[in-house]
């Protein structure tokens, strides 16, 4: 387990947070600018000045006002990514690597042996082998973020820190580190703290989601749980919607499909051309959601969900309302009429049949 | 034929002013290095505290830059002199009193050019900005050990400048060393004070001479030094 309590009082906004975050995977603190979702992450690292908190990794304590113990950074055995390139510009591609390596590992010759591994598994994960020799300088954006990464897991850090270390690159860039750090969520089993404000990132990357704003905790949980939550909607991109994790069950060549399995029903989708078997994440947007209370028939729409009705809130607008739906361990959100809840007379409880107009690959 | 130069040589610069550049190199030598042992823990010092002290050190460091050399001069006479506080010191642990003589003057030569090597460190220094020294430490880096494997590898610049600039400024000396150095062959006689006794002497070829060496060496440190900073420019 992960606690962080941290207080923070700057001029600009009050950080107050109190969190208990899962070790294992990647914990996505999510917020505009301006949340203190940086100022939190500092704190973690002990790069920002902290009035009263507590950061517990695991066993280790790094931080405790009240017994006044407060561990500096250098000796947090952490990993920190900053947004933009913080290689050592006086320094090639390896000396960067090898700089935190050969002060995080001891000199026993045993312990080299563990520190060379690592180094390589790191380069190897990031497809940085080429660029070695290479200073700074003369790499692109992304290559920098990558060798950055790769610096930062080669250390094998307790907790690694990332701070949109996206942002700073343009999209095709983007496109180009996700790939990796995806690998990195699915091969290490090292706990990740990843700041960002983009939804993307959210959907594609995070298992756990912590929703700041102006300070203060909005939300937080499970991925899917936090974006389908309807009481205080957490709007994560350009509309509520749910995630679904499933894996890619069959392939229908002619019609260029491919069906998306998961535990409540299947969806057919445009076929991406990922093979049987390969763990996917899908988006359900609300608005893309309609429902009927008969199995529907003669209709264009392709995929049918069967559920039951969890719960209906008022939507933003009083014309509509949101409806969670329960189709076997996911939730689906559904944004429908008030008027058409009251002729199809909808209730919590009633089965019903999601009819689904989209839905999005996100990873 | 080297016996011939040699005489060509003693006839042109009498052995007084071969004398004078000698010392003048030592002297310059010596206080380039001490400044930068001295200077450089100053300069990160200033471009990292937020105390209160910062300004008025940062006053007190600067201050050679615009007091004249006599007034700098004068009251280092009065502390080294026999009755001055520092004077007492070296008094009563037997080393004599320091005006007038080699150790005297490289005390003065330091103070006189410490905000040339401080400025152009401090200024490397805040160039540098926090984040390095941040991604040092979370690379597991002790402050101390970041100083030394980030900070000055990156101030390198700062340090060329600070060395080159202050080793001038010594050889370019003269209120100082007049007040404090006395003029004694072989002791505090340097370039600048050689020139002004030539001067006084009447022998303007002598003058002439050293002068016109001084100018070139003057122009060639700061054509290098400008040369450097535009190779600098370009790399980064």
């Amino acid at each position: 387990m992960l606690y962080l309590q941290v207080k923070l009082n700057r001029k600009e906004f009050l950080l107050d947070v109190g969190l208990q975050l899962p070790e294992q995977g990647i914990t996505a603190i999510f917020g505009p600018s301006g949340s203190g979702k940086t100022s939190l992450l500092r704190a973690v690292a002990g790069l920002e000045k902290i009035q009263q908190g507590r950061i517990q990794v695991g066993t280790s304590i790094w931080l405790d006002t009240a017994q006044r113990i407060c561990i500096p950074t250098w000796q947090r055995p952490l990993g920190y990514v900053f947004q933009e390139s913080s290689l050592l510009p006086h320094l090639s591609v390896t000396e960067n690597l090898n700089f935190g390596l050969k002060r995080a590992w001891k000199s026993a010759s045993s312990e080299q042996t563990e520190a060379n591994k690592a180094l390589q598994a790191s380069i190897e994960l990031l497809g940085i082998g080429s660029l070695l020799q290479r200073m700074p300088a003369e790499l692109s954006g992304g290559e920098r973020q990558r060798v950055a990464i790769a610096r930062a897991i080669a250390m094998q850090p307790q907790l690694l820190l990332m701070d949109e270390p996206l942002a700073s690159l343009d999209a095709a860039r983007r496109q180009e580190i996700f790939p990796w750090l995806a690998r990195l969520r699915d091969e290490l089993k090292m706990p990740m703290l990843y700041v960002t404000h983009s939804a993307e990132e959210v959907t594609r990357l995070a298992d756990h989601l912590v929703v700041l704003d102006q300070g203060h905790v909005k939300a937080q949980g499970s991925v899917s749980a936090v974006l389908t939550q309807v009481v205080n909607p957490v709007v994560v991109g350009e509309d509520a919607g749910a995630l679904i994790e499933g894996c890619i069950g069959a392939v229908d060549a002619q019609w260029h499909l491919s069906r998306v399995d998961f535990d409540g029903g299947c969806i057919w989708m445009r076929d991406a051309g990922l093979p049987v078997g390969k763990a996917v994440r899908i988006r359900i947007l609300a608005r893309d959601v309609s429902l009927a209370i008969s199995e529907p028939t003669n209709t264009s729409i392709q995929n049918q969900l069967r559920g039951s009705i969890q719960s209906m809130t008022p939507d933003k607008h009083p014309s509509q309302v949101m409806v969670v739906l329960k189709c076997g361990a996911e939730e689906v959100l559904a944004r429908v009429t008030k008027r058409a809840v009251n002729e199809l007379a909808l209730q919590v409880g009633m089965p019903v049949w999601a009819q689904v107009k989209s839905v999005a690959l996100v990873a | 034929m080297k016996a011939l130069r040699r005489k060509l040589t003693r006839m042109i610069l009498t052995p007084d002013s071969w004398q004078a550049i000698q010392l003048t190199f030592e002297l310059a030598t010596l206080t380039m290095l001490l400044l930068l042992v001295l200077a450089t823990p100053l300069a990160w010092w200033l471009s990292q505290t937020q105390s209160a002290w910062r300004a008025p050190i940062h006053a007190l460091v600067t201050l050679p830059l615009v007091l004249p050399p006599s007034v700098l001069g004068f009251y280092l006479l009065i502390v080294m002199g026999p009755q001055g506080p520092l004077g007492q010191f070296t008094q009563s642990m037997g080393w004599g009193v320091l005006s007038f003589t080699f150790t005297g003057l490289l005390i003065g030569s330091i103070l006189f050019s410490l905000p040339f090597a401080v400025q152009p460190l401090q200024h490397a220094f805040d160039a540098i900005g926090s984040r390095p020294m941040e991604v040092a430490a979370t690379l597991r880096a002790s402050p101390l050990d970041a100083f030394f494997s980030v900070a000055l590898p990156l101030a390198k610049p700062g340090m060329v400048t600070a060395a080159i600039l202050s080793f001038a400024h010594t050889v370019g000396e003269f209120g100082v060393v007049l007040m404090i150095g006395g003029n004694i062959p072989g002791q505090t006689r340097v370039v600048s004070t050689e020139i002004y006794g030539h001067v006084e002497a009447m022998e303007y070829a002598q003058a002439h001479l050293l002068a016109a060496g001084m100018l070139v060496f003057s122009f060639v440190v700061l054509l290098a030094l400008a040369l450097m900073n535009r190779r600098q420019r370009q790399v980064v």
